[in-house]
């Protein structure tokens, strides 16, 4: 089949929303926008572990701590489907974790902000979490099989993520004092970083015309970013805490809130490595990597070993 | 070498005995022990197994997509292998 | 006999939590993805075993102290678990080490404890007990593969068994407690078990082309809640929250 067939027939697939697999052609600049945003998406949930966990070992209930850890390896299981769902379209993992580790692949850059108190954990799971999963049961119907197949199976296992960040964030609203002040103050450092989770405003998002034409993704940054805000403002009242902007108000006409502006500035700059761990977070999965790298050695030289004996 | 994540395996899990294993995901692991084990650590940390197949990715042959037509359309008129192409005289039983 | 009971339950609840305490902090770190998920899966069965083993010791206790009262609020010279849980994770050859040497204690002695005359003990050893035949299977698995792998693999395990074989002693450590819960059949005679053990570990050992440390002074204490200096941190990172501010819910 020629080239322009070839074209036709993807774009037929498109138009109709069939699933575009593995082995079906597709044209270089959907695999190279999948394999970016895919291993993007992987090394988030990867290196997202980092801030979590970062409090499993002080978690201040048996049950609290249960929770917690069962909760950051599910983002480790997450960043595994991912990873395959991106092996796929003919990217390794180990090349995608070299783009991580030289600094070439992005991640989340939500993940660049420390966890300084027990109540950042309610608040991630809450904010981060439920952000994430705006953008992912969105993903659900992407238009790439093995991606759309690793996020319904991730948007199934997320369910609990946001609800026990929730239940940590009421808990705490509903406590004593610092308690409460402990709460308040996380909501206070994690409500813009999660708005800017979305992306760019959609007039400045390179790639989100194309992805939307694609089917990769379904609804724009400021669409998801928007539709978050109205259901997460609701959450936040009830539970007796003051989302921290001065000119958020419910907008009658429009059935949904206006609300003041993100500081696009501070998020260009933890992007390019200016936030206040991206340095720590790197060097982390660095080190992992390469203290495991004579562990991984030995398992291929077992394997080995035992191969031969096999033949032998 | 130091890099080695291990060989990619595909995973089949069987959610209740009696049903068929279905493709889940994949795992690395350098060998098939290894393989069988990372798949129950990472596919059924919620109770969704009863049994696991491990094949590495690279033994798996496909049919390729140019063939859809040549494979699979000539099936579609043969509509009399399907049970509800035959006429059964109503009140029949059993059959 | 109810306190000889609790502080039997402490003494496994303890070395249940340490040692999850300690797998836990691989989760994130982990050599390669796989086995991040793999350590985090063991290590949640512990601190679940923990949590059940505390809220039983509570109950036997019947004082109204919770799970959390006694894994929060007690203080390094309370806790009883064995020394080996609260080695520290070094490289990854200490810790498959630590863990192997761990399953193949419990996997005898968990089965024992599983027909206990004390019913829920027996209930949490019957669930405990197939979580051990697991984590057996993973730790003996990558005892293989880091002893008969490359010759770094071999040597770090090698002085990983020289580090911390002196603190196995411990996890046969019996004191007044054992003589009246084994006469009532409650719990089972360890001397059994560690001749299983030695055998068990021995074998392994062998395949895993490692040379068993000789004439080692087996380090004890644990049940006089003698630790090692390791034991006070765990307790000061894992209590700090929970102590910071007293009473409240969380």
């Amino acid at each position: 089949m020629d080239l322009l067939k070839l074209q036709e027939s993807f774009d037929a697939k498109i138009e109709k929303g069939d699933c575009i697999e593995p082995k079906d052609w597709m044209p270089d600049d959907y695999r190279k926008t999948l394999i970016r945003q895919i291993s993007q998406h992987a090394h988030s949930e990867i290196v997202g572990m980092l801030p979590e966990g970062n409090w499993i070992t002080r978690a201040p209930s048996l049950r609290r701590k249960m929770v917690l850890l069962a909760k950051v390896q599910d983002e480790g299981g997450h960043g595994l489907y991912l990873y395959s769902a991106a092996e796929t379209m003919g990217i390794s993992r180990d090349e995608m974790i070299e783009q991580l580790h030289s600094g070439k692949a992005k991640y989340s850059s939500i993940f660049n902000y420390p966890t300084l108190t027990w109540a950042d954990i309610g608040a991630i799971g809450w904010l981060v979490d439920g952000a994430a999963i705006m953008n992912q049961v969105m993903l659900q119907r992407t238009s790439y099989g093995p991606y759309a197949r690793a996020m319904v199976r991730i948007c199934k296992e997320e369910s609990f993520h946001q609800r026990q960040g929730y239940e940590i964030m009421s808990v705490l609203a509903a406590g004593t004092h610092e308690q409460k002040a402990m709460a308040q103050d996380a909501l206070n450092r994690w409500w813009w970083p999660s708005l800017m989770m979305f992306g760019p405003p959609d007039a400045d998002s390179p790639h989100t015309a194309q992805s939307v034409r694609w089917k990769i993704k379904r609804e724009t940054n400021d669409e998801l970013r928007n539709k978050f805000v109205d259901r997460t403002v609701p959450q936040a009242e009830f539970i007796g805490l003051k989302v921290p902007d001065k000119d958020l108000k419910w907008n009658e006409a429009k059935q949904g809130y206006d609300w003041g502006k993100i500081n696009w500035d501070e998020f260009y700059n933890v992007i390019k490595g200016n936030g206040p761990c991206n340095k720590e977070r790197l060097e982390a999965r660095r080190k992992a990597h390469e203290n495991g790298a004579w562990v991984r050695e030995a398992a291929a030289a077992y394997a080995a070993k035992q191969q031969q004996k096999a033949a032998a | 070498m130091s890099n080695n994540q291990g060989i990619l395996w595909e995973v089949f899990v069987q959610t209740k005995p009696g049903l068929p294993h279905k493709h889940c995901g994949s795992v690395h692991a350098p060998d098939k022990e290894m393989a069988i084990q990372n798949a129950r650590d990472v596919y059924t940390r919620r109770s969704e197994g009863t049994s696991i197949w491990v094949v590495p990715a690279e033994a798996i042959t496909a049919s390729s997509p140019e063939d859809m037509g040549a494979f699979f359309e000539p099936a579609n008129d043969k509509v009399y292998r399907h049970p509800t192409f035959y006429h059964v005289p109503e009140g029949v039983k059993y059959l | 006999m109810e306190k000889a009971l609790f502080n039997y339950l402490l003494r496994l609840a303890d070395s249940s939590l340490i040692i999850g305490h300690r797998l836990s902090e691989w989760c994130g770190h982990g050599p390669v993805l796989e086995e991040d998920i793999a350590l985090t899966n063991i290590a949640l069965d512990f601190v679940g075993r923990a949590n059940a083993l505390y809220e039983y010791a509570g109950k036997v206790e019947g004082k109204g102290r919770t799970e959390d009262d006694l894994a929060y609020l007690r203080n390094e010279r309370d806790f009883f678990n064995n020394l080996l849980a609260e080695q520290p994770n070094g490289d990854y050859a200490q810790t498959i080490l630590r863990q192997y040497l761990t399953d193949a204690f419990e996997i005898h002695f968990y089965e024992a404890l599983s027909t206990s005359k004390d019913e829920t003990l027996a209930g949490i050893a019957a669930k405990s007990l197939k979580e051990i035949q697991y984590h057996l299977r993973h730790s003996s698995s990558w005892m293989l593969r880091l002893g008969d792998g490359t010759e770094e693999s071999n040597r770090r395990l090698q002085n990983a068994l020289n580090e911390i074989y002196r603190f196995t002693g411990s996890l046969f450590e019996t004191d007044e407690n054992d003589s009246v819960l084994i006469a009532a059949g409650i719990v089972p005679d360890l001397s059994a078990i560690q001749q299983q053990w030695q055998k068990d570990v021995d074998a392994m050992l062998e395949k895993a082309m490692l040379k068993k440390p000789e004439n080692v002074w087996m380090q004890k204490g644990n049940l006089q809640g003698k630790h090692t200096e390791h034991l006070g941190y765990i307790l000061a990172e894992m209590q700090s929250l929970h102590r910071a501010l007293p009473g409240v819910k969380w």
